[in-house]
């Protein structure tokens, strides 16, 4: 059983997204997926400027056996990225939900009310 | 692909030392147990146990057995006459010089074989063997070991603390590519697929958890398929399927040193081949690559020249945790060697790749250190 924050929303593609005020996010990737991935050795961040579409490809997340996309879960813009996931990348694994967060993005509130709630992304990794 | 996974002796064991489990060549096997970089450290360091008995032991007995795998494989076991125990790595290939599968095989004493066959190919490799014998007239007796599996006890450590937790002096002295059978139903061989010193272990099914939990208790530490696929792609050492196929001859994969024509004689399934290639030169080589952390390449990208052409394909890539580096396996067109400027195509950017001999680690350290390795 993997760890799935209640206070969170969620994107099929298992990313996490925490609202930090009103049409500011904060995104990651969830447990799940983290323990999918393995150990992660290198992340390429979006970056801060670049506009976004929802579950089109953001950047790439490198685990030791293979590339996967970062999806984003929201349309908008990118307003900050964790540049310390560079040295970093093992908090992908480590801490995902804290340490681990990826980028934060400008969107529109009602996208996010439309992301999975912790049930229903449960439910989606049949958990 | 609905057929369903067979299940190693281990399988409960497996899960029990919370193993995250894999489909591997119709196979359910431990893919890690956690964390893959802290296991590829641990064979490095000290020592890993694999479970590898997705690999099928075949024995083979009578008077032709030595006539038949000296037809059969490309690599002459003629070699190990004179030493019982003695282990040979060969390809076995088709009539037009292609890697039909690289496998292990022991000379147990006169006129008794040993081979230890790929999981992928092990069924279709048996009974083509069997085909070989009996288009030559018999004499050689198929024996599969189904009820034996193998654990493989890899890393520095390996030797001295397996031969202690399995309480078997006879491992010390045994040397590299030799093996022991100590009992009838226990066979020890010092070969191994990390590029580490170690042991591969044969034995009944109902004696495997024991051997496991005895080395567990000595300090290894269980490991799964995707350490060992980085610990073997570090040693240089090719995958079956993906380094080489039936499409590639051993010159075309790094393994003409596997390849034996000292005997004339010998008329060995490929050989007529393998000359010929060797005439005219390959077509292509396996060479090693080096790339840095940001750029790993991964099988199926592409290589490029410095004017754009494709000059060859990743046939196995990974981030090297004991180099810090990204690594691969490549097959160049015959031109293109050490000193060619190669760039790696990763999604949108193409990125200068050193071009070097495999293997990347060797004798517990690394062969191209970090900080020297990548073109300016």
């Amino acid at each position: 059983m993997s760890q799935v924050p209640a206070q969170l929303r969620y994107s099929p593609t298992h990313e996490w997204v925490a609202q930090l005020t009103p049409g500011r996010y904060r995104v990651g990737i969830t447990d799940h997926a983290q323990e999918l991935l393995g150990d992660v050795v290198f992340v390429e961040l979006p970056q801060t400027g670049q506009a976004v579409q929802a579950e089109a490809a953001c950047g790439v997340i490198e685990s030791v056996k293979a590339a996967s996309d970062l999806y984003s879960p929201l349309s908008g813009e990118v307003v900050a990225s964790n540049a310390e996931l560079t040295d970093n990348p093992q908090w992908l694994n480590e801490d995902p939900y804290d340490k681990g967060w990826i980028f934060e993005i400008q969107a529109d509130e009602k996208d996010f009310a439309q992301l999975l709630d912790v049930a229903a992304y449960q439910n989606s990794i049949g958990e | 692909m609905s057929e369903t996974l067979q299940r190693t002796a281990l399988h409960s064991w497996h899960l029990a030392h919370g193993a995250r489990m894999s489909p591997f060549a119709g196979w359910e096997m431990p893919l890690h147990y956690g964390s893959q970089l802290r296991e590829h450290e641990a064979v490095r360091q000290a020592a890993g146990l694999f479970d590898v008995s997705h690999m099928r032991p075949l024995d083979l007995q009578g008077p032709a057995a030595r006539s038949l795998l000296r037809r059969a494989l490309a690599n002459d076991v003629a070699r190990l006459d004179a030493e019982p125990g003695r282990a040979l790595y060969t390809c076995m290939l088709q009539e037009d010089g292609g890697i039909l599968d690289d496998l292990i095989v022991y000379f147990l004493g006169e006129d008794r074989y040993r081979i230890v066959l790929n999981a992928a190919g092990a069924r279709a490799d048996a009974s083509y063997l069997q085909g070989l014998a009996e288009e030559e007239g018999g004499g050689v007796e198929f024996l599969p070991r189904d009820d034996w599996g193998i654990l493989a006890c890899q890393g520095p450590k390996a030797i001295a603390w397996a031969a202690e937790a399995l309480a078997l002096p006879e491992l010390a002295p045994l040397k590299p590519f030799r093996s022991v059978a100590p009992r009838a139903d226990l066979f020890l061989a010092r070969t191994g697929y990390t590029g580490e010193d170690g042991i591969e272990i044969l034995a009944p099914h109902g004696h495997l958890a024991a051997i496991a939990d005895a080395l567990l208790a000595r300090g290894v530490v269980p490991s799964g398929l995707a350490a060992r696929d980085s610990l073997r792609l570090e040693a240089g050492l090719n995958l079956y399927g993906q380094d080489m196929t039936t499409a590639d001859s051993p010159d075309r994969s790094h393994l003409g040193w596997t390849v034996d024509l000292r005997d004339p004689k010998r008329d060995f399934i490929g050989r007529s081949a393998i000359e010929s290639e060797r005439r005219q030169g390959p077509a292509q080589r396996l060479w090693g690559l080096l790339l840095p952390r940001d750029a790993i390449p991964r099988h199926g990208y592409e290589l490029l020249s410095a004017a754009g052409e494709t000059i060859g394909t990743v046939t196995s890539g990974s981030f090297a945790p004991s180099l810090g580096l990204g690594i691969a396996l490549a097959r160049l067109r015959a031109d293109v060697g050490p000193d060619s400027a190669v760039f790696l195509q990763v999604r949108q950017r193409q990125v200068p790749a050193r071009i070097v001999e495999p293997p990347f680690w060797r004798h517990g350290q690394a062969v191209y250190p970090a900080e020297e390795s990548l073109p300016q």
